[in-house]
């Protein structure tokens, strides 16, 4: 059998070998030969030629650890180990946009047609394309002064143009010597020459790698987010928003919609891309991104969704190794998207699969163990992992972003464990999933009592503050008529009661299945917002318990018609009338 | 010529250590003691030191016996002369019949490449209105049946086992009481599908580290089957007793237990056999069905949480009934849409108003008084739970439907039933003039 390795494509660097003396599960000790770098990659030559891509975690004197992103299953003491100087990387240039790649950005659907069914350990294929030519522009001439991350040229890919930069790894400036004729060139062919001060000079490609590890983020300075970003989720574009450059989690049960919701937002977030990290998730839910999104028109670009997405997915069945890459393969395609000035959303599903990934090493390497077993450094992992996102200000003056949003699935639903825990420490909003909500049917099922953002969103926070008011005293009277009962509430009470139960289910609750109450622009959201909240301020004067319910039951009837109704038609238009009507005559006929 | 070893260096739970070379990870070794001879599988390689679980256990095992490795991962055979068989955890026949000679397949196959899966529509219909009509089990669904010890669960999974027209049903037990197999065994029989039936059994009497294998073994032959374009019924039970032999071996193995004793990598080692439900794209399927048992009836047990999280849905089982409140198939929006115009509006219908009864009982049980609506909802309740949720009920869908538009028009006025219009209107039963009523009198 013959196996084709990174190694051709991917290999700068010496080699050094080592031997393998110990194996046990996705850990492999080897001896050294040589000099060989914390977190650079290694492969294990199982003896029938497959390498087995791995990682350094842990050296001890000429003993090396290494954490296997395959099945080790016919490892051998004794068998080759062959260590690079290069740290665990992905490959960036044109042509990622639409993949889908595995945690180690093997792409998917080339790896079928290779492989066929399974993904076999061992087999690896370039992320990048590399016989497919791009049409290159170029946007400097010789004798340019550039530094990294600066503009060479431009190719198209699908929506955008894609920005070939200057390699990341530049220190201070570089003279343009050469650059390639505008035409048609594939990623690794040569397209300029650049010279540092003293006269080195240095060959450049449409490709770089970047390790996944590293922040990359070359910019002027980091800004502080506060654009909003628009979900198109009432919930969390009025309650609890969130922003470009910003962070949120959302914890919840199993069932609770964790995964329907960042699908959703995945669909109709107002960014130029999206990348969806599906990390030791259902491989079902997957393929249902995968085979949806195609056919699904984006409503700012009218061309098919996929070509904004890029999915990177490691789902429950394969390697565990791998799915602790996958995270940081997915936020460093967010990172380069957003060194081109785009507003980049990245979304991780589930981050609590990625903290037991490091458990399961840390397991392995016999580390003194935290809280439920995870590692001590499971916390500062994860402050690092979302400090990548960030809004900044590139060199030449652009403001692009990184979003991060993450779930985090706790076991037995309870937040007060530690990768919630060390989540919430660090994100700038919160949408706890309550199993309550999503068993009463109330989609999406973020808690309105729980939840926080620290992010002002498209509506005055004054204003959803008076809204939060009413939820919780409703929350209240609820409570507290469980007790006493509907005979022993006052009136008042009552109809604070009836106004929380109106908010929650004609604004908070979306159908996500339909097309129109699914997304609701932001003006739309301002302008119903609005509306409800002159219902909530309304003093109604009820007389009588049946009254009120009768009322306010007309109310949500008006309201819950219009949410389905598409923005200016006539029954549209016939709605907001209708309601007018209402609220100026307190519901009175 | 493969060498002998017999310099055993430790003996601790199920686990042996030896001095050897050229040992593979994952590779299978025989070890000859004076009980005989069992099968081991190498868990750990260090130095010169190889770490073997032994499939028999460890009793009797002296410092002087030999181990033979075999130069390849475990292995089951697999050919159409296992339909009918049944054969233990380290895949020997249980049967009193010969060994089945045959190609033989690995166990514990890479992941499928998503890209090679398809998006699953293709309803099995089971005959229990609980889950055709509320939640629709779907080809290729991976889903578990929540319960405690006592409730029928291994019943239902007979019976779906019975109905479910697979190609080829695959029953794995795990710590199961002997007469209970005896009774998979009986049901199966009776129900003509032993011939199509290949089990898999380990009981609560057999050596702990060969009820790990059991998934492995089942999900190896159905794979194979569902490679060759077959529809593959899957049936484990009970998946709870597989995780505490994980935890056992864990345990022995000197891990760091994470929560209440359960390795850390619980959900890795329940997603890899659970993942395995699939619906190739240029080939079968496999459905998989298994029993959790929840310690104390408690969900947020290691073991339900965590399958729960891997799984497309859940079915609970409680009181012999399957609760409609709690259980779900995530799927069933992909097949109930195109079964009958009026399947998602029972499904919706239906369970409002049962949720309102129980609230009524609530409400009737704390001494309030019931109005009119209420005792309509109590009598609907318990029309509801004899002639749709009991188990034994056992009719095909639309005759499931039409019950329930029955039970519907016996209790309620069609308004008050909170179903559209249209739907209504189409589906109510007609009013039936007294000479229909005789004809029907005189027929019972």
């Amino acid at each position: 059998m013959k196996y084709k390795t990174y190694k051709n494509y991917y290999y700068r660097g010496i080699i050094v070998n080592g031997k393998i003396v110990a194996v046990f599960g996705n850990m492999v000790v080897a001896e050294a030969a040589g000099e060989v770098v914390q977190n650079s990659v290694g492969y294990c030559c199982r003896d029938d030629g497959a390498k087995l891509l791995s990682e350094i975690i842990r050296v001890r004197g000429r003993n090396v650890d290494l954490q296997v992103f395959e099945e080790t299953r016919g490892l051998k003491i004794g068998d080759d180990v062959e260590f690079e100087t290069d740290m665990l990387s992905v490959s960036l240039g044109p042509g990622l946009l639409g993949q889908i790649f595995d945690g180690l950005q093997n792409p998917l659907p080339q790896l079928a047609e290779q492989e066929g069914f399974f993904l076999n350990p061992g087999k690896y294929i370039p992320g990048l394309d590399q016989e497919k030519t791009w049409d290159f522009t170029p946007a400097v001439k010789a004798g340019d002064t550039v530094g990294a991350g600066d503009k060479l040229a431009t190719v198209p890919e699908g929506i955008f143009q894609h920005e070939i930069m200057a390699p990341f790894t530049l220190q201070g400036q570089y003279t343009v010597k050469d650059i390639a004729k505008q035409g048609a060139y594939k990623v690794s062919d040569k397209i300029a020459t650049l010279a540092d001060s003293e006269g080195r000079e240095r060959e450049v490609t449409m490709r770089q790698d970047w390790p996944v590890k590293r922040a990359l983020a070359i910019c002027k300075r980091r800004l502080m987010p506060t654009e909003p970003l628009s979900t198109r989720v009432r919930i969390i574009d009025s309650m609890f928003p969130i922003v470009r450059g910003g962070t949120y989690c959302i914890p919840g049960p199993f069932g609770a919609g964790k995964t329907v919701l960042q699908q959703i937002t995945s669909r109709h977030a107002e960014v130029d891309v999206v990348i969806v990290a599906a990390c030791g998730e259902r491989a079902g839910e997957v393929v249902e991104t995968i085979r949806e999104f195609p056919e699904l028109t984006d409503p700012r670009t009218g061309k098919s969704l996929m070509e904004r997405t890029i999915i990177i997915c490691n789902t429950s069945a394969m390697p565990v190794a791998a799915r602790e890459a996958s995270v940081y393969t997915a936020v460093t395609l967010a990172e380069y998207y957003r060194q081109m000035g785009l507003d980049v959303l990245m979304l991780a599903d589930s981050t609590s699969r990625w903290a037991q990934a490091m458990r399961e090493v840390s397991g392995r390497l016999e580390e003194i163990p935290g809280e439920e077993a995870f590692p001590a450094y499971l916390e500062s992992r994860i402050a690092g992992f979302y400090e990548r996102a960030g809004a900044i200000e590139l060199n030449d003056g652009r403001v692009a972003s990184v979003t991060i949003g993450g779930t985090v699935s706790p076991a037995g639903g309870n937040f007060e464990e530690p990768v919630t825990q060390g989540t919430l420490k660090v994100v700038g909003a919160f949408h706890g999933l309550s199993r309550a909500r999503s068993d009463a049917r109330r989609y999406p099922a973020i808690d309105p009592l729980d939840s926080w953002s620290k992010y002002t969103g498209i509506i005055e926070p004054t204003k959803a503050d008076r809204a939060k008011t009413v939820l919780k005293r409703g929350n209240e009277v609820k409570q507290m008529m469980t007790v006493v009962g509907e005979e022993g509430t006052p009136i008042d009470d009552f109809a604070v009661m009836l106004k929380a139960e109106l908010f929650d289910n004609c604004y908070l609750q979306q159908n996500a299945f339909d097309e129109v109450d699914g997304a609701t622009p932001p003006d739309r959201q301002k302008f119903v917002f609005d509306k409800i909240l002159e219902i909530l301020d309304t003093d109604f004067d009820f007389e009588t318990k049946e009254q009120a319910r009768k009322i306010m039951f007309e109310a949500q009837d008006i309201l819950r018609t219009w949410n389905y109704e598409a923005a200016d038609t006539d029954e549209y238009k016939t709605s907001v009338e209708k309601l007018d009507k209402f609220i100026a005559a307190k519901g009175r006929e | 010529m493969r060498k002998y070893y017999d310099e055993i260096t430790r003996i601790a739970g199920n686990v042996v250590s030896i001095t050897a070379t050229g040992v593979g990870y994952d590779e299978l070794a025989v070890i000859t003691s004076a009980r005989g001879t069992s099968l081991a599988q190498v868990i750990r390689l260090e130095g010169d030191q190889v770490s073997l679980q032994i499939f028999a256990g460890t009793q009797g095992v002296s410092t002087g016996d030999r181990v033979r490795f075999l130069g390849r991962p475990m292995q089951v055979p697999f050919s159409d002369d296992l339909l009918g068989r049944v054969f233990d955890g380290s895949g020997k026949p249980r049967d009193d019949r010969p060994d089945v000679e045959a190609k033989m397949v690995e166990i514990g196959s890479p992941a499928v490449n998503p890209i090679k899966r398809r998006r699953p529509d293709f309803m099995i219909d089971t005959g229990i209105p609980m889950i055709d009509i509320f939640n629709s089990l779907v080809e290729s669904q991976k889903l578990p049946i929540f319960s405690v010890a006592g409730e029928p669960y291994n019943e239902l999974l007979a019976r779906v086992g019975l109905q479910a027209k697979a190609d080829v049903i695959l029953l794995g037990g795990m710590g199961l009481r002997h007469d209970d197999y005896l009774k998979f065994r009986d049901t199966f029989e009776k129900g003509g599908v032993l011939g199509r039936t290949i089990m898999f059994i380990h009981t609560a009497a057999d050596p702990i580290v060969e009820c790990l294998l059991v998934p492995d073994l089942c999900l190896a032959v159905g794979e194979s089957y569902a490679l060759q374009g077959k529809r593959v019924l899957c049936l484990l039970t009970d998946m709870t007793a597989f995780s505490d032999s994980l935890k056992e071996i864990a345990i022995t193995m000197e891990q760091i237990p994470s929560n209440r004793g359960y390795p850390g990598d619980l959900y890795t080692q329940l997603a890899r056999r659970y993942e395995k439900a699939v619906d190739f794209d240029g080939a079968g399927s496999m459905t998989l069905l298994a029993c959790v048992t929840m310690p104390g009836d408690d969900v947020t047990h290691p073991v339900p949480d965590n399958t729960g999280y891997i799984t497309e849905g859940q079915f609970y089982l409680r009181n012999g009934r399957i609760e409609p409140f709690g259980s779900l198939s995530r799927l069933k929006q992909q097949v109930n849409g195109k079964t009958r115009d009026d399947h998602r509006a029972i499904m919706d219908g239906c369970l409002q108003l049962y949720a309102n009864c129980r609230e009524t009982r609530e409400k009737r049980d704390m001494g309030f008084e019931m109005s009119d609506w209420d005792r309509k909802l109590l009598h609907y309740g318990d029309l509801f739970e004899s002639q749709i949720m009991d188990l034994s009920v056992n009719i095909p869908l639309f005759e499931a439907l039409d019950r329930c538009w029955d039970i519907l028009a016996e209790c309620f006025e069609p308004v008050e039933t909170g179903i559209r219009r249209a739907i209504v209107e189409k589906h109510w039963p007609k009013e039936m003039t007294r000479e229909e009523k005789e004809a029907e009198a005189a027929t019972v």
